[in-house]
């Protein structure tokens, strides 16, 4: 209660209301625009449960499509669906929803502009025991390369719903990201959602914290220590890392002086990177790295993959620190 | 002048005759091969003022996108992304490129005079089809081969759920059955009964590096196609009654929950003889002496763009 208290003082309107996973959000907000987007389909390549989609599915049934484990036929098919006026959202792993298809996104999808919702699951480090073969760490660099993408990594299940309903209308390809394990959610379920804008979660004035997906939620834990160290942090969810929100960063680090990007993705081509282009050509400024080193997963716990492979609370209060340092 | 149901080569081209059992009129089949020669000096001529391009399969295929656009689908005037209430095509083997921009021309959607743009900088007519720079005619980028069935695909089921009972057509190589994700399409076809998407197979049986048997045998395709569950059709792709009539055919067997595949022999090159009868002329330029000899072959029937 106390410590609930002091997370309440420190992040105002950002309390945490329970633990759910940003797929269900995604469930959530796929069931919701079925009633209110009637050219909403859905396809799926044999993982309905794991997606969350069985609402969507069970009331809309001619409007959802399942390819079975054939993913590059869904991108395809979904190329079809959308040249023919449909806003159709795929569902599969994130790592079968980038590397497996990229060309087929690349061609029929980004190319061809067409208005493609990529939905993603079981993304990053978190999604635990099956490994490295299933946990992608380059997805974002491989989608915000593409001309004319989107890219959203929501940071709670609250956050995930709102952004899936929010894409609907919005015409173009997006790549959303969200992940498998319960998570703390704290984001308020009436916040707008609101494509490449930056949402402060708290002000401050030593350094900016940059975080997005699973990230923020460790982003807080460490502000909480910081703060308690006497250091005060701006944390800001960058939940749309393409189109990047870069006057929010440019105006929060010209007050603090530095930057620490948290991101559950590879160091080379993520959120991180994005904020040092942003930074280098317009404020050069000291930035640290809060990710995974070039490097694949394994096999593990959520919580033990986050400590190991440096995400945890900890990384993030030592990175803040060495960026302050820099300052000089 | 080429006549196209006089081909010789050496593969043997089987007749239809004994199926047919209505004759479209000769005199719109003279129209249909008149319209099919212009189209054909126009593939000449683009590529070689391009000096790049794929004339082979482009000439292989004048025929049947002639028919097909001229005969077959029912279109509606302009051009709607979305293809409401309309036939759809899309084209998966995309470098043949030339043939389809020349139908699409002649069809009206954008002016002949721009064919002299191909694959020209600043041009709509890209190397291989596109929808960047917004040329009409054109639904989905192709050319990374294997990607166009499944876009029909999705055309198809937006029909059926819109209740549209117009057809989706779509072309594709038969080098590029080595694809893996044209089968994972034809399994999904037949699987949710896409019986309003008719895809037609080039079969040339050349590919960039010699024969399709030489280079990844794609084995008895009648019969892979019919285990996949599609209603198969054979057509000679380059005699032109054969053609209509079996697209006319192939309609009729729309509807009644399978897919519909075309397994159309053509020739690659077909219609300029020093093209014909190898894979050589897949994506080579003629020179000027040879685009001459192959402009000689081809009667100018609506005016060289």
């Amino acid at each position: 209660m106390e410590t609930q208290t002091f997370t309440q003082t420190i992040f105002g309107r950002f309390i945490v209301t329970g633990k759910k996973a940003t797929r269900d959000g995604f469930g959530t907000g796929l069931h919701a625009l079925g009633s209110t987007h009637l050219d909403v389909v859905a396809l799926c390549a044999d993982l309905l449960g794991s997606l969350k989609m069985n609402d969507f599915v069970n009331e809309w049934p001619e409007r959802f499509f399942q390819v079975g484990i054939s993913e590059a036929n869904m991108m395809g098919i979904a190329a079809g669906l959308a040249t023919a006026g449909k806003i159709p959202y795929t569902g599969t792993f994130a790592n079968f929803s980038t590397g497996r298809v990229y060309d087929q996104i690349r061609q029929s999808i980004a190319y061809s502009d067409k208005n493609v919702k990529i939905c993603a699951s079981h993304a990053g480090l978190t999604l635990g025991e099956d490994g490295a073969t299933h946990q992608i760490l380059e997805d974002i660099g491989l989608m915000k390369m593409l001309p004319g993408m989107t890219v959203i990594n929501p940071c709670d299940a609250n956050q995930t719903h709102a952004a899936t309903v929010a894409i609907a209308d919005h015409h173009g390809p997006v790549y959303l990201r969200f992940g498998r394990p319960n998570w703390p959610v704290f984001i308020p379920s009436d916040e707008p959602f609101v494509i490449g804008k930056a949402l402060t979660i708290k002000r401050g004035e030593a350094v900016s914290i940059f975080a997005t997906g699973h990230l923020v939620w460790q982003a807080m834990e460490a502000v909480k220590t910081l703060e308690a160290q006497g250091i005060s942090c701006e944390l800001i969810n960058i939940h749309t890392i393409k189109p990047l929100d870069e006057a929010a960063i440019i105006e929060s680090v010209s007050r603090t002086g530095c930057a620490v990007s948290c991101e559950e993705h590879n160091r080379l081509g993520g959120l991180g990177d994005s904020i040092a282009q942003t930074l280098a050509r317009h404020l050069p400024s000291p930035q640290e790295y809060v990710a995974v080193d070039d490097t694949f997963g394994e096999s593990g716990k959520p919580e033990e993959l986050l400590v190991k492979y440096g995400l945890a609370p900890q990384d993030i209060v030592q990175a803040v620190h060495r960026a302050i340092k820099r300052k000089g | 002048m080429w006549l196209p149901f006089c081909l010789s080569g050496p593969t043997k081209i089987p007749t239809f005759g004994s199926q047919r059992e209505t004759h479209p009129p000769m005199s719109q089949i003279a129209e249909l091969q008149r319209t099919a020669s212009q189209v054909r000096r126009d593939i000449v001529r683009m590529v070689s003022q391009a000096q790049s391009g794929h004339p082979g399969g482009s000439l292989g295929c004048a025929d049947f996108l002639t028919a097909l656009y001229f005969h077959t689908m029912d279109r509606k005037p302009g051009f709607a992304m979305e293809g409401k209430d309309e036939d759809m095509f899309f084209l998966s083997n995309g470098h043949i490129s030339p043939v389809w921009y020349s139908v699409l021309a002649h069809s009206g959607y954008f002016p002949v005079s721009e064919l002299g743009t191909f694959r020209q900088i600043n041009s709509r007519l890209q190397g291989h089809p596109t929808t960047h720079e917004g040329l009409p005619g054109v639904r989905v980028a192709s050319g990374s081969l294997g990607q166009g069935m499944s876009v029909a695909i999705g055309a198809a089921l937006s029909k059926r759920i819109d209740g549209d009972d117009h057809m989706v057509y779509c072309l594709t190589g038969d080098g590029e059955l080595q694809e893996g994700q044209v089968w994972e399409a034809a399994l999904f076809a037949a699987h949710h009964q896409v019986d309003n998407l008719i895809v037609t197979v080039d079969r040339n049986g050349q590919q960039i590096d010699g024969s399709t048997d030489h280079v990844m045998s794609l084995g008895d395709l009648p019969a892979k196609w019919a285990a996949f569950g599609w209603d198969v059709l054979h057509m000679n792709g380059n005699d032109m009654a054969d053609v209509v009539h079996v697209l006319d055919q192939a309609k009729t067997h729309a509807g009644k929950g399978k897919p519909v595949v075309i397994l159309m022999k053509t020739e690659m090159g077909a219609g300029v003889d020093f093209m014909m009868g190898s894979h050589k002329w897949h994506g080579i330029a003629p020179n000027a002496e040879q685009t001459e000899s192959a402009l000689a072959q081809l009667t100018e029937t609506l005016g060289d763009y």
